[in-house]
This record gives structure tokens, C-alpha cells and sequence, in this order.
């Protein structure tokens, strides 16, 4: 999930982003990987994640595919699906993850993973210092660590720095930043509240990591200017 | 993929939903895509969500409105009728939507998104062992898209320098000879929204390599992400994160693999059970 290891931003909003995935290894650990997330994801629906998913099957915010006028205008949207819902219908293990806001609650559920001792292996992406932390107190030592480094080559053609913050939420590109910066112009024009423009965005994220509180903030700090 | 000139009513929801820009409103006022610039990620498709209203009378009510300086807009994440279509995809033009499609699984390495594991799950694998450092090198990253043309320039050059390519890569099959950096001719010409080149080399050479790579970014016309991950001693500690400070790199976001991954495929159970 090299998808959650580029996130740009101010240390601020990253103090509240937290994702963590479960993954099995091709010819070491796959076989019988799928109940396996499907209990590490279950694991998580007491600590409430602000966002989850494995990439094989939308996210829990995920688009509304049967929109009738009728529908749409009467009786609303079914944007978002219950956490169950989304564990019922995983194909495959895939990359197994959530998202969370508060540091206290993931060394929570980290000492419950571990607890679980599935033999998948875990993940956190975060502000490595916050995640040592955690590890500290919840008796883990790390296996291995991955830093970004950021962006290189031709940054000439990044876009500013909201819509780069916002967009790179979805490490695999599907927040464009052309729609992430028609969010920021709707929001600052008032025409969309940042919470509704937060949960369009993480529409489009399909592996689950969008921070819909991270966006929020966001998009109410360039409302400001 | 396309849009079909029948349901669309020109609503433009499209147009900045696209990753890298390749939906347009053509001279009939109706969307198009440029096949070219597409990197066919299915993200138009997958994630708008769909409202099945005619598009006939759609469009009439839409020039109606035009007049008296009114619009009709649906909401910004809606096709209002259900106008993108998805193709099927021949070679090499496939290798677009592998690259790029999230959802796809690589068939070369059997993952989905950017096709390799990395050091994710380096607890059970060891691909990167003690004292060495990946590298993961994505071209195209964020949201600019980049031709395998352009990747090849990079991987010639890395190539030249000796690096070792990840084997368990997508990129890496698609090279016959790894040691020459050659990408397979007949993809050069395909567009993705990102890839990854992935590498190995050990603590003491990765300033070295870096600064290779950083070369590389000096003339490339896409943007470049790195990663660099190297494994914890039995403290937990590494001796990366300081290198690369002293670099002056920022090392403030990163990914931990916590450890707690095993083998237990039956395959290595019945070989312990020996």
C-alpha cells in the first residue's frame, strides 16, 4: 500500500491521520488471508475508523450507481454502507485497511490486533515519530520502516498546496486534483458544506485510506485563505 | 473508455473528475476523451455515481434554461444519464489499466494497485534484508501520468549505475534484460498514471543512488515519489532515518511494518512439521 506513504501536508493535519492495513504475502501467507482481514477489519467497528476498505470492493463511501430523479430528489443518496456490509462483500483479502483520527485509539486496536495474532502482516502509515510511540505502548517492536521523501523530477506541475494535500489523500491518483480544487471552490463559494465535500471526495477513493476528517479541516482552513 | 455522444448532455461533471485531464467538452458541447492522455483507470466510470434520466429531453431543458441565463447541474460526483462506457482492452493498451486502475490485479505479480508488496510485507518475504535499503521510485506520482518512454530513459540510466531491480515487480517484468533498463518495445508508447521502479541497494550506497535518481529528476518532464525503507534491528532501530536527515531530507510521514506477519501458507507449515 505504497498508496498511503506520500501524503502531503502541514504536521498539523498528519497529527490526525492514521491508517492501518493488514496484508498477506504472496506464497507465504495467502491462504486463508480472506477471513483472516475480514477479522482485522471486524476487529475495528468498535473503534468507529472514519474510513475503510480493501480495494477490491469500494470503500465505505462509495458512489450511488441507481440514482432515479425520484430517488435523488426525494428520498436522498446512499452514499455511504455500514461496515459489515463492506466486510460481507470482500472477494479477497487485498490490502485490508482503516483509517482512524486519534492516536489512543489506534494503540487500542493495535494491542487488539495483536492480541488477535492473525499472522497477516500490519502496517501503519503515519508521522513515524507518533507511530513509535504507539509501538512503546503497545509492546511492538517494528520489523521494518519506509520514509517518503517527497515529491521530485518536474514539481513545476503539482498543483497548489490544499489541492496537493487534499488529492494525495488517494495515493493512487483518483482524487484528481482538478476535482479536489473544484471542492476547495465550492466550499470557499459556499455552495458545499466541507463535511459533504470531504465524504464526495472519499467517493472516489476505493481502497478506503481518505481522511474524512483531515479534509475537513482542510477545507475549512481554505475557506479562510 | 468513451462517452457516448447519445446519453451525454454536456453536463461537464466529468471533466475535472478525470485523473489526468484527458475529458474535454468538444465543439458539439458534448464530452469526449482524449484517448491518448487517457490512462484508462476507470475512475469516471467506477466512481461517478449514475442517475438514469433521458438524456432527450435532458438536453432540452438544458438549452431551455440557457436562454433565460439559468443551469441545470446535477450534482458534481453524477453522470445525470449514465453516458460513460467502458471498452474492452486489447494489448498493449491494457497495460494502461493495469498500471492504473487501482482495482485491476497485476498478473505479473499477482498484486492489485501498483502490482509489488515492497516492505509491506517484508516480515514474511525478506526482500529487503538487514543492512540493505529499497527503494521504490514512482514515475507519474501525483496525478501527473508519465509514458513508458519516459520511465525507460530512467531505468537505461539506473541500469548503467549497476542497481539491482526488484524481480517481484511489474515494471522489472516488463523488462527482458533487467541489466540493460530496456522496457518491452511495444508498451513504450502507453501512458499510466503512475509506476513504480523498484530497487535494491545497501545502507552505505544509498546516498550514492539517491543522488542518481535525483539526476534522473533534473531532466524528466513527469514528477517522481520516493520511498526508501530499510529493516528495524531488535530495538526497533535503523540507522536510515539519520542518513537521510544528514541528506537533508524530511523524514516525518513514513510506513511501519509492525512485525507481526508469519508464514503459515501449508507449504512452510508441513516443511516445519519435517
Amino acid at each position: 500500500m505504497t498508496n498511503t506513504l506520500h501524503r502531503f501536508g502541514k504536521p498539523e493535519t498528519l497529527n490526525e491521520d492514521y491508517i492501518v492495513f493488514a496484508m498477506a504475502g504472496n506464497g507465504f501467507n495467502e491462504e486463508g488471508a480472506l477471513e483472516k482481514a475480514q477479522t482485522f477489519l471486524r476487529a475495528a467497528i468498535k473503534y468507529k475508523p472514519i474510513n475503510m476498505g480493501n480495494a477490491l470492493v469500494n470503500s465505505l463511501y462509495r458512489p450511488d450507481k441507481n440514482l432515479s430523479f425520484l430517488k435523488l430528489y426525494f428520498v436522498g443518496r446512499q452514499e455511504k454502507t455500514t461496515y459489515e456490509k463492506l466486510i460481507d462483500e470482500m472477494p479477497g483479502p487485498g490490502s485490508a485497511a482503516v483509517v482512524f483520527d486519534d492516536p489512543k485509539i489506534v494503540a487500542s486496536f493495535i494491542r487488539d490486533v495483536k492480541k488477535l495474532d492473525l499472522g497477516l502482516s500490519i502496517n501503519v502509515s503515519a508521522l513515524v515519530d507518533n507511530t513509535r510511540d504507539i509501538c512503546g505502548e503497545v509492546d511492538i517492536t517494528p520489523h521494518a520502516v519506509e520514509y517518503t521523501l517527497g515529491f521530485h523530477g518536474d514539481t513545476s506541475r503539482l498543483p497548489d498546496r490544499d489541492t496537493l494535500s487534499l488529492s494525495t489523500m488517494c495515493g493512487h491518483g483518483m482524487v484528481s486534483a482538478n476535482f479536489a480544487k473544484k471542492m476547495v471552490t465550492h466550499v470557499k463559494e459556499g455552495r458545499m458544506e466541507p463535511e459533504d465535500a470531504a465524504r464526495t471526495m472519499a467517493k472516489f477513493c476505493v481502497c478506503g485510506v481518505f481522511n474524512t476528517t483531515r479534509a475537513m479541516r482542510i477545507l475549512k482552513d481554505s475557506k479562510k485563505g | 473508455m468513451r462517452i457516448s455522444k447519445e446519453k451525454c448532455v454536456g453536463c461537464a461533471n466529468c471533466v475535472p473528475i478525470c485523473t489526468v485531464g484527458a475529458i474535454y467538452i468538444g465543439e458539439d458541447g458534448l464530452a469526449e476523451i482524449n484517448a491518448d492522455a487517457c490512462v484508462e483507470c476507470h475512475n469516471c466510470y467506477r466512481s461517478l455515481s449514475f442517475e438514469h434520466i433521458p438524456p432527450g429531453p435532458t438536453r432540452m431543458i438544458r438549452r431551455i434554461l440557457k436562454k433565460i441565463s439559468l443551469r441545470f447541474q446535477p450534482d458534481p460526483d453524477v453522470c445525470p444519464t449514465e453516458a460513460i462506457i467502458p471498452e474492452d482492452l486489447e494489448w498493449p493498451r491494457i497495460v494502461r489499466r493495469a498500471f492504473s486502475d487501482p482495482m485491476v490485479t497485476h498478473e505479473s505479480t499477482g498484486v492489485h494497485g501498483r502490482g509489488t508488496e515492497e516492505v509491506k510485507t517484508n516480515d514474511v518475504s525478506h526482500r529487503i534484508k538487514k543492512g540493505q535499503v529499497g527503494l521504490v521510485v514512482e514515475f507519474g506520482r501525483p496525478g501527473i501520468g508519465v509514458y513508458f518512454r519516459e520511465v525507460q530513459k530512467a531505468t537505461q540510466v539506473l541500469a548503467q549505475a549497476g542497481v539491482t531491480f526488484e524481480e517481484g515487480n511489474p515494471v522489472t517484468q516488463m523488462m527482458p534484460d533487467p541489466g540493460t533498463g530496456n522496457i518491452r518495445e511495444d508498451v513504450l508508447d502507453e501512458r499510466v498514471l503512475s509506476c513504480i521502479v523498484e530497487l535494491t541497494t545497501t545502507i552505505e550506497d544509498t546516498v550514492h543512488t539517491l543522488a542518481i535518481i535525483k539526476e534522473i529528476g533534473k531532466t524528466t518532464e513527469t514528477v517522481i515519489s520516493i520511498g526508501v525503507s530499510t529493516v528495524c534491528d531488535e530495538d526497533g532501530k535503523e540507522p536510515l532515518r539519520e542518513i537521510l536527515n544528514q541528506e537533508g531530507y524530511e523524514t516525518g510521514w513514513a510506513k511501519l511494518n509492525l512485525g507481526l506477519g508469519r508464514a503459515s501458507n501449508a507449504s512452510f507449515t508441513n516443511r516445519e512439521n519435517l
